[in-house]
């Protein structure tokens, strides 16, 4: 479904990602782990066309899409979750899930997605009308994940999921993330928490200073004597 | 329409309420005419023609959160093509119906002119671009007397056509229905029209698809572009929208005052339009009337009621009324800043979130 060929990411003369190659088939979860720095971030900025690549190619069904701008990628059925949240926060948690549909105009389809996002967080539900500026950082993720989800996606980025919550919040975040990618979705997972994150994905890439050094399933990754040295802190 | 603006008699009430504040806006000019003479009647016009600007300025502001500190050069940009183009100064006396639309076009363009190379800023470094863009066309305005006479320079241009319908003038003194009209109250009515219609697209503008993008970038501009907003296009048009507005608002200050010079769009005129979007409420269409219809009547208060004030108190004039109008002035900014930091009359949601603050 979305195939990466030497994508490469320069903040002025740094390089930051330095041609890498990966895919994603239709319907699996890979994740991306890697330490602070890696080059992951800027990677899903640049699939997401938030940072303008500086080679390379991203091909989505087929579709190049390296050069389209951002805000058509939604259309093109692309959903990103971005770092840090991205919620709006003077918006209600009913107004965000709304403009989550922005590039929608099925009313009655939307009003029942509402509802699905609201059985996946229950307790989006419970604040519905508040602003989602005073909600916590778990119930932020949450809605953020939530407002990608009605744009009915086919492919979901999520950038660092985890990042800055506390370990409960984090186990039920990604208990949706596995009922999400349960219903089919495909999903491209970038996360620090390595364990965490090949424990849920199917197959995972690790990257190192802008370079994807080792890939194979999660399962093996996890008992691979070098991730555990590197990653799981063994 | 929006329920922004039902209040809690109305909604008891709505036809009742309606006619209450029709008749009240109908009667306005001549029971201000009555207690403070013909003065205070263009000073109430001055404050529709401020919430003209406010409300403009409310779209780039206060809904799409970009900040513009050259707003009134779009004003200037309206005032200026009324003036050329219905004056003795190139001989042009267009009516009003082609000189408007003009004034608005010209306006958005220029909008369009100041949004596309500041797509990118955010914050104070939009604001310091906006408040250049908004200097560099008051000096042109001033410098453009020579190779060619365009705006007459500094000395401005005189002897404008005022608005005309058909024969029908609006700055002489006429007689209807055996009641005497003086030309401010003639341009009262006609300014009233034109702010119920302003309000109008403003509040629609407010809750339409349009007006909700603009809320998404103010909030989180890659939230926003993740939800497949175009936020190049959304950004412009907010400029040229508001730009737009400030047009038209121009081109019936030319009209109502009969002369424009350069000195009419400082710096300070920006940032009085600013203070009537912030103090009101930002973003709240009916707090933003009220910070305009306040921040024009305020100073004007002052300024007649000082002087005699102080004869009463001393004797003679210690102040100058004029310094001490802005000392006042800036005071009350303070302290509605200090107590009141969503302005005076907030949109619901933006108290929530001050009262949720403080908790």
């Amino acid at each position: 479904m979305l195939q990466v060929n030497g994508l490469r990411v320069a903040y002025g003369g740094i390089q930051a990602v330095k041609g890498i190659t990966f895919h994603v088939e239709e319907g699996e979860m890979v994740a991306l782990i890697g330490a602070n720095g890696a080059g992951k971030t800027s990677t899903l900025k640049a699939l997401a066309r938030m940072l303008d690549s500086a080679g390379g190619s991203v091909r989505y069904r087929g579709k190049e899409i390296n050069r389209l701008p951002a805000h058509d990628l939604v259309r093109e059925g692309i959903a990103l979750v971005p770092e840090g949240r991205g919620v709006f926060p003077r918006l209600t948690v009913a107004e965000n899930l709304e403009m989550g549909a922005f590039i929608r105009n099925d009313k009655s389809e939307i009003v029942r997605d509402m509802a699905h996002v609201y059985d996946h967080f229950p307790r989006l539900k419970e604040r519905e009308t508040q602003l989602a500026g005073t909600l916590s950082g778990g119930e932020q993720q949450m809605l953020a994940i939530g407002r990608a989800l009605m744009s009915r996606p086919k492919l979901l980025l999520l950038d660092e999921p985890s990042m800055g919550l506390a370990p409960i919040m984090v186990q039920k975040i990604f208990e949706v993330i596995r009922a999400v990618a349960a219903e089919g979705m495909t999903i491209l997972l970038i996360e620090q928490n390595a364990k965490l994150a090949l424990e849920t994905s199917k197959r995972g890439y690790v990257m190192e200073s802008g370079q994807i050094t080792l890939t194979d399933e999660s399962q093996a990754l996890l008992h691979n004597p070098k991730v555990r040295e590197a990653y799981l802190g063994e | 329409m929006s329920n922004m603006f039902k209040m809690p008699g109305m909604q008891k009430y709505p036809v009742v309420g309606l006619i209450l504040v029709a008749v009240t806006l109908a009667a306005l000019p001549f029971l201000v005419a009555m207690t403070g003479g013909q003065a205070w009647v263009r000073i109430l016009n001055f404050a529709i023609l401020y919430i003209f600007l406010a409300l403009g300025l409310n779209i780039v502001v206060g809904m799409a959160g970009l900040l513009d500190l050259g707003y009134i050069a779009f004003y200037a940009v309206g005032a200026y093509v009324w003036a050329l183009l219905a004056s003795p100064h190139f001989g042009l006396h267009l009516p009003f119906w082609v000189i408007l639309p003009i004034g608005a076009a010209l306006a958005c363009c220029f909008g369009v002119l100041l949004g596309s190379p500041t797509l990118k800023l955010r914050g104070d470094y939009l604001a310091i671009v906006t408040l250049g863009f908004g200097e560099i066309i008051r000096i042109f305005l001033n410098n453009l007397n020579a190779p060619f006479n365009l705006t007459n320079g500094a000395q401005g241009i005189t002897r404008i056509d005022p608005l005309t319908i058909g024969d029908f003038s609006f700055s002489a003194q006429s007689s209807l229905f055996g009641i005497d009209f003086s030309g401010p109250m003639k341009y009262y009515y006609v300014l009233l029209l034109l702010a119920i219609f302003v309000i109008i697209v403003n509040v629609r503008l407010h809750d339409s698809r349009i007006g909700r993008a603009w809320q998404a970038i103010r909030e989180d501009e890659v939230a926003a572009k993740a939800a497949g907003i175009n936020t190049r296009n959304v950004k412009l048009l907010a400029f040229a929208m508001g730009a737009s507005f400030g047009g038209i608002a121009g081109g019936m200050f030319s009209a109502m005052q009969g002369f424009v010079s350069p000195e009419s769009f400082s710096l300070l005129e920006s940032i009085m339009v600013l203070a009537m979007v912030v103090l009101g409420g930002m973003g709240h269409i009916p707090g933003v009337i009220l910070g305009a219809v306040l921040l024009t009547a305020l100073p004007e208060a002052l300024r007649y009621g000082v002087e005699p004030l102080q004869h009463m108190a001393f004797g003679r004039q210690l102040i100058d009324p004029e310094a001490l109008r802005m000392l006042v002035f800036g005071l009350a900014l303070v302290l509605v800043m200090r107590f009141r930091p969503a302005g005076l009359w907030p949109s619901p949601e933006r108290r929530r979130e001050l009262a949720e603050k403080e908790a």
